[in-house]
């Protein structure tokens, strides 16, 4: 229908290009690193595998952020919460997967708690040595979370630098109370030393190329369903409420609804990516609360360009790519190429990498 | 006529701001059908009196009905609009980023809730609806234009236009002609007159021209309560009225 | 000196000037005594230590306290090349800055290698304490002589008892007098006599130090062998209540040290906010690198202490206008090159303020290298003034909360009585109005980043004397900063003073009960729920350019 078309249906080009890079890693990255010998040049290591999963598990956090960010204009600046409890569910159970393989080789309680003197296994780990039940807590818990924070928050209008500052607030308080012994997370440490998931190694390529290929078509799904709510109406009406807020509500939107709603669902995608980036990264510690971490986020999202999906993916990717290539090759620069990065993106290209492509093309 | 029969029913109502009373002890009435016009001089309260009705604004004491039992204080914004109250704002808002069309899309009567409109398409019936008033607002040759890139005076029309999808009631309209050349205030004094009758319609307006040439029955406010109310002759030549525009 | 006492103007002139070249290049005999055993402290035993120190303050030397005290407290040195004997200033510190034991005056200072510390065993010092209290007795200054009777009322002997009895006769100050007076009741408590232990029991009821209360504690408890330590069950009474009341009056006091601590952190989030609520609040930007502003105060005080060691009490006073023209210059940049293409975008400001947070982080890390950097905190902030037993406040945090004060009435007063204050106000509720009005709004924004800026700088001077100056300095406290802006209400200088006290307050009442991190955690929680409760702070903005926003 040609009445139909809006600059909001772009045909998505760009979401296409980047379901087929999507589909090009999760073909090749294993043939690479499964069939080329490793001698070859051509051969993917292990640790080449885990740092492409890690890049897209960022990607997928991203994505979250520019779902409430770009769309409906709310900052969330502790969306590495949502993360990490995702991150947090998912490594009790490979916590409890150990078992005797611990170092203290205690069958039930992981080593920090043989560690600490504690007898016997809190409540609230119950369960977790069943993978299912762990899938369902990494999206409950960051689910539960926003949904009670936003509840909160939404319906008190909370908005702009406010809400920003009070969703740092949230991370920060978490980071604190994950850092005590006492919450029973394993303190400073966090969970590390993880054996195997579903009984296979985590160790092995295999289990990493496999685990690559779920994050994959995880991302690409969560993708498609960020994209089909930005095309839907109800996208409408959180654009709507980006650009206007109280004249949404006058036209008979329940604004904090919709809020509350689009935020829940954007902490669970974040909570799924924290549970895809542990299994792969092997850790998981109190300082991926940190409120820096999700100011991070929120400028690859800048950096890529707001309001797009996959540009926020890209910038998540390609920060994060110079990220570890210069703190490599030159330490010393690193915070000054990002700083001024960040200067000149918001500076010069508001609309990210994607708004400079899209002008090239154009042109 | 019984307060039964009123479409909109203010009564006492005082709003402060800091100390100082933006509505002061208002009541006023509006009848179905009926087309009401406000005037008064700059900060009188007419603004903060339609915040009121569309529960922007909550009121340090009064009471503001509207049709059958409806208690406007105690609904919400959402509760208010779909109850079937329109409003068009004095500072054109509309969606800057979102097309024409798109703009009068979701202004369109009908479902608001987050899990249908995540479903929700244009019926045939809709988009014909659509077309109509983009048709009557003028700007069929825009709909795919973004928000951002209208004229003062289109940002109004579409407004307008906004109002028109939801199909309420009661329509508020706050400065509907600033920034409209000649031509597109006959215009709109036509659709206003037009929409009165079926709706119930209350108009803001400091251009008296217009005002004159739509008006049946006028409110003057001042200070926050009404101080004179009839034809616009007799409100023309009423003394306290002559006072508080001139200043004397 | 007695032979030049012959009166008239001119032989004191030329005393003086005697005096004062003797000083330097001749002793006095008295002095010359003084020196002779000071000198033999080098070789001696730790027994004949003992002696000489008794010697020592028998010469009645000016300096005896002070050399005493710095044997005690290992900061006694000689010097290798020529044995010459010299107190220092802080033990163990790397050059060792020298005093001269006679002048008492700053010697320079010398290689820690070239020297030799005059070392004491636990006998020699607690020795060496009672000949310092000793003499310290005798003192004209009233701190000295409460100092010494403090000392000696921990370990009294007849000998003390019988000193201090005589000093009690002669002396006039009366808080000298009444801790010489639990002195001696503390030691009439051994005595035989009941109706004298029931009056000391009274005497000593007034006070509130921790010892006095211990000591009276002991009359409640049982010998093995079932009788009660203090027979009188009278004098027994009187001591449980005496207990009962120094216990309660502790408790008031150490309620009030509380109460001083959460102001005194109240303090420092008020100082590190103020200038975020100037930039944030008036100007409506998210300025990510307040921090890191108050970092560079804070080097800018090492970089001051540096360039002035000899003149390390000033400099902290050099280093205040320092930080904040240092600081402020770098707003003023920063609005210049950055902000002010940004207005109206908070978001986007975050975005690129962050950016500089990281520029200004890595450009320290490349001038001061990455290793934290010690100030030093001068002679006259350290130390705590002691109020009574129960009650000292560290000059620190005293200067802290001063200081926060003055610099929040400087801001108020810039903000009401300048015309730049004005200005500021004017362009932050109608920008367009304002520049109708022919204000230069352009340049307003800039000084008002300045403002901010440079009083984050000044923050940065109070920080450096509390952590670490380092690169991360500003991370650390960017996001207390915030809660505090937020919570008091954007734009509200009073909001972020109220609002700073009581999260501090708030914070050092909870402590005690939960813990330091609970605590924080609980202010950070309880500071969400507000916000729900009042969404834009204690003091919301007004009107309806806020709503807008
Ligand atoms: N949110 C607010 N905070 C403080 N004062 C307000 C607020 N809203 C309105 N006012 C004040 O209340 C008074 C009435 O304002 P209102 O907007 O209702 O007047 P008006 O009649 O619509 O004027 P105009 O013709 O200029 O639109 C004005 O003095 C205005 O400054
Ligand atoms: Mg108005």
């Amino acid at each position: 229908m040609e009445t139909l078309w809006s600059p909001t249906k772009t045909g998505d080009r760009g979401g296409k290009w980047f379901l087929s890079v999507l589909a090009l890693i999760a073909v090749a990255a294993p043939i690479l690193n499964q069939a080329v010998p490793a001698s070859s040049p051509a051969h993917l290591s292990a640790y080449g595998i885990t740092l492409i999963g890690k890049y897209l598990c960022y990607g997928m956090l991203a994505l979250a952020v520019d779902l409430i960010w770009g769309y409906c204009g709310i900052l969330s600046l502790g969306h590495t919460a949502f993360f990490s409890l995702g991150g947090y569910a998912i490594g009790m159970y490979l916590m409890r997967q150990i078992g005797t393989r611990g170092v203290y080789g205690d069958p039930v309680l992981p080593d920090f708690m043989v560690f600490l003197n504690w007898k016997s296994l809190p409540w609230f780990w119950n369960g977790f040595n069943h993978f299912p039940f762990a899938l369902l807590m990494m999206v409950v818990a960051p689910g539960l979370l926003a949904l009670v924070f936003g509840w909160f928050a939404f319906r008190s209008r909370v908005t702009g630098v406010y809400f920003s500052i009070i969703t740092q607030a949230l991370t920060y308080a978490l980071m604190l109370a994950f850092f005590r012994n006492d919450m029973g997370f394993g303190g400073n440490n966090g969970f590390t030393d993880f054996k195997d998931i579903l009984g296979f190694d985590l160790h092995s390529d295999l289990t990493r190329v496999v685990l690559l290929i779920t994050t994959v078509a995880t991302l690409a799904a969560t993708y498609l369903a960020c994209r089909t709510i930005v095309e839907s109406r109800a996208g409408r009406v959180l654009h709507a409420i980006r650009d206007a807020e109280s004249r949404t509500r006058f036209l008979g939107y329940p604004v904090e609804s919709f809020k509350v709603y689009v935020f829940v669902f954007s902490a669970v995608i974040a909570g799924i990516a924290g549970a895809l980036y542990v299994p792969q990264i092997g850790i998981i510690n109190p300082g991926e609360f940190a409120p820096i971490n999700s100011i991070e986020v929120v400028i690859w999202v800048a950096v890529g360009g707001r309001g797009t999906l996959y540009g926020a993916i890209a910038g998540a990717v390609v920060v994060n790519y110079a990220k570890t290539y210069l703190t490599g090759a030159f330490p010393e620069v690193w915070l000054y190429a990002v700083g001024a990065l960040f200067v000149l993106v918001t500076l010069f290209l508001p609309r990210g990498i994607i708004g400079l492509v899209q002008t090239r093309t154009k042109r | 006529m019984s307060a039964r029969d009123k479409k909109l029913e203010l009564e006492g109502l005082t709003v402060s701001f800091d100390g100082f009373k933006a509505l002061n002890n208002l009541t006023l009435s509006v009848d179905p059908g009926e087309l009401l016009c406000i005037i008064g001089p700059n900060g009188a309260g007419k603004t903060t009196m339609m915040d009121v009705v569309t529960g922007k604004t909550r009121p340090d004491s009064g009471t503001a009905r509207f049709g059958s039992g409806n208690n406007l204080l105690e609904m919400s914004e959402a509760e208010i609009v779909a109850a079937g109250v329109g409003r068009k704002f004095q500072k054109p808002t509309v969606f800057e980023r979102l097309t024409v069309f798109e703009n009068l899309e979701l202004a369109l009567a009908g479902t608001r809730s987050v899990l249908k409109t995540l479903r929700a398409r244009i019926s045939p019936e809709q988009d014909n609806r659509i077309n109509e008033v983009l048709g009557t607002i003028g700007l069929s040759g825009r709909r795919f234009e973004l928000g951002s890139t209208l004229a003062h005076g289109q940002k109004q029309w579409l407004e307008i236009g906004m109002l028109l999808m939801q199909d309420p009631e009661l329509l508020l309209v706050d400065e509907p002609v600033a920034g409209m050349t000649p031509q597109e205030i006959e215009r709109t004094s036509e659709l206003l007159l037009s929409l009165a009758g079926e709706h119930s319609v209350v108009v803001v307006e400091h251009d008296m021209n217009f005002v004159r040439s739509i008006a049946r029955r006028v409110i003057v406010l001042h200070e926050g309560r009404v101080i004179a109310e009839g034809d616009m002759d007799k409100v023309q030549g009423d003394p306290k009225v002559i006072e508080v525009y001139l200043g004397v | 000196m007695r032979r030049f006492s012959m009166g008239g103007q001119w032989p004191l002139v030329l005393l003086l000037a005697v005096a004062s070249v003797t000083r330097i290049y001749a002793q006095s005999p008295k002095d010359a005594a003084f020196l002779s055993v000071l000198g033999e402290l080098r070789e001696a035993s730790y027994s004949d230590k003992a002696s000489i120190a008794e010697r020592l303050s028998q010469t009645g030397h000016s300096s005896v306290r002070v050399v005493l005290t710095a044997l005690l407290e290992d900061r006694l040195y000689y010097r290798n090349s020529d044995q010459k004997v010299f107190v220092v200033k802080t033990a163990d510190a790397d050059p060792l800055a020298l005093i001269d034991p006679l002048s008492l005056k700053a010697a320079g200072s010398a290689p820690a290698d070239g020297m030799t510390k005059i070392g004491t065993n636990n006998s020699l010092r607690h020795t060496l304490k009672m000949t310092v209290a000793h003499f310290s007795l005798g003192s004209a200054d009233a701190a000295v002589r409460l100092d010494a009777v403090h000392e000696m009322s921990l370990s009294l002997d007849e000998e003390t008892v019988a000193l201090l009895r005589k000093r009690l006769a002669v002396e006039t100050n009366s808080g000298v007098r009444k801790e010489i007076s639990i002195a001696l009741a503390l030691s009439t408590l051994d005595g035989s006599d009941s109706r004298a232990r029931l009056q000391a029991v009274a005497t000593l009821s007034d006070s509130v130090s921790q010892d006095v209360r211990n000591r009276l504690a002991l009359l409640l408890d049982k010998s093995p062998d079932g009788t009660f330590v203090e027979s009188d069950a009278k004098v027994r009474q009187a001591a449980a209540a005496a207990v009962e009341s120094i216990d309660r009056w502790r408790t008031f006091y150490s309620d009030i040290q509380t109460l001083f601590f959460g102001l005194s952190l109240g303090s420092v989030l008020v100082l590190i906010a103020i200038g975020l609520a100037i930039t944030f609040g008036v100007m409506g930007v998210i300025n990510m690198a307040h921090g890191e502003l108050m970092m560079l105060g804070a080097y800018t005080t090492y970089v001051v202490q540096t360039a002035m060691p000899e003149h390390i009490g000033i400099s902290i006073l050099v280093a205040i206008p320092a930080a904040f023209a240092v600081s402020g210059l770098m707003g003023v940049l920063m609005e210049r090159t950055i902000i002010r293409y940004l207005y109206g975008r908070p978001l986007e400001t975050l975005l690129a303020t962050f950016g500089v947070s990281l520029l200004l982080q890595q450009l320290v890390r490349s001038i001061f290298t990455a290793l934290n950097r010690s100030v030093i905190t001068p002679d006259w902030m350290s130390g705590e003034l002691k109020l009574n037993d129960a009650l000292s406040i560290t000059y620190n945090r005293l200067y802290i909360v001063i200081f926060t004060l003055i610099v929040f009435s400087a801001i108020v007063a810039v903000f009401k009585r300048t015309r730049l204050g004005l200005d500021i106000r004017a362009v932050s509720q109608n920008r367009a109005m304002a520049k109708a009005m022919g204000i230069r709004t352009e340049w307003v924004d800039a000084m008002t980043f300045g403002l901010g800026a440079g009083i984050a700088g000044v923050a940065g001077v109070a920080l450096s004397q509390l952590t670490n100056v380092g690169p991360d300095l500003g991370q650390s406290y960017i996001i207390d900063s915030f809660m505090v802006v937020v919570f008091g209400g954007v734009g509200n200088l009073w909001g972020s003073l109220i609002g700073g006290m009581s999260m501090g307050v708030t914070n050092k009442l909870l402590e005690p009960w939960i813990g330091a991190v609970l605590a924080k955690i609980f202010v950070l929680v309880a500071l969400i729920l507000f916000i729900q409760v009042r969404p834009r702070g204690l003091f919301p903005p007004r009107g309806r350019a806020a709503e807008d926003k």
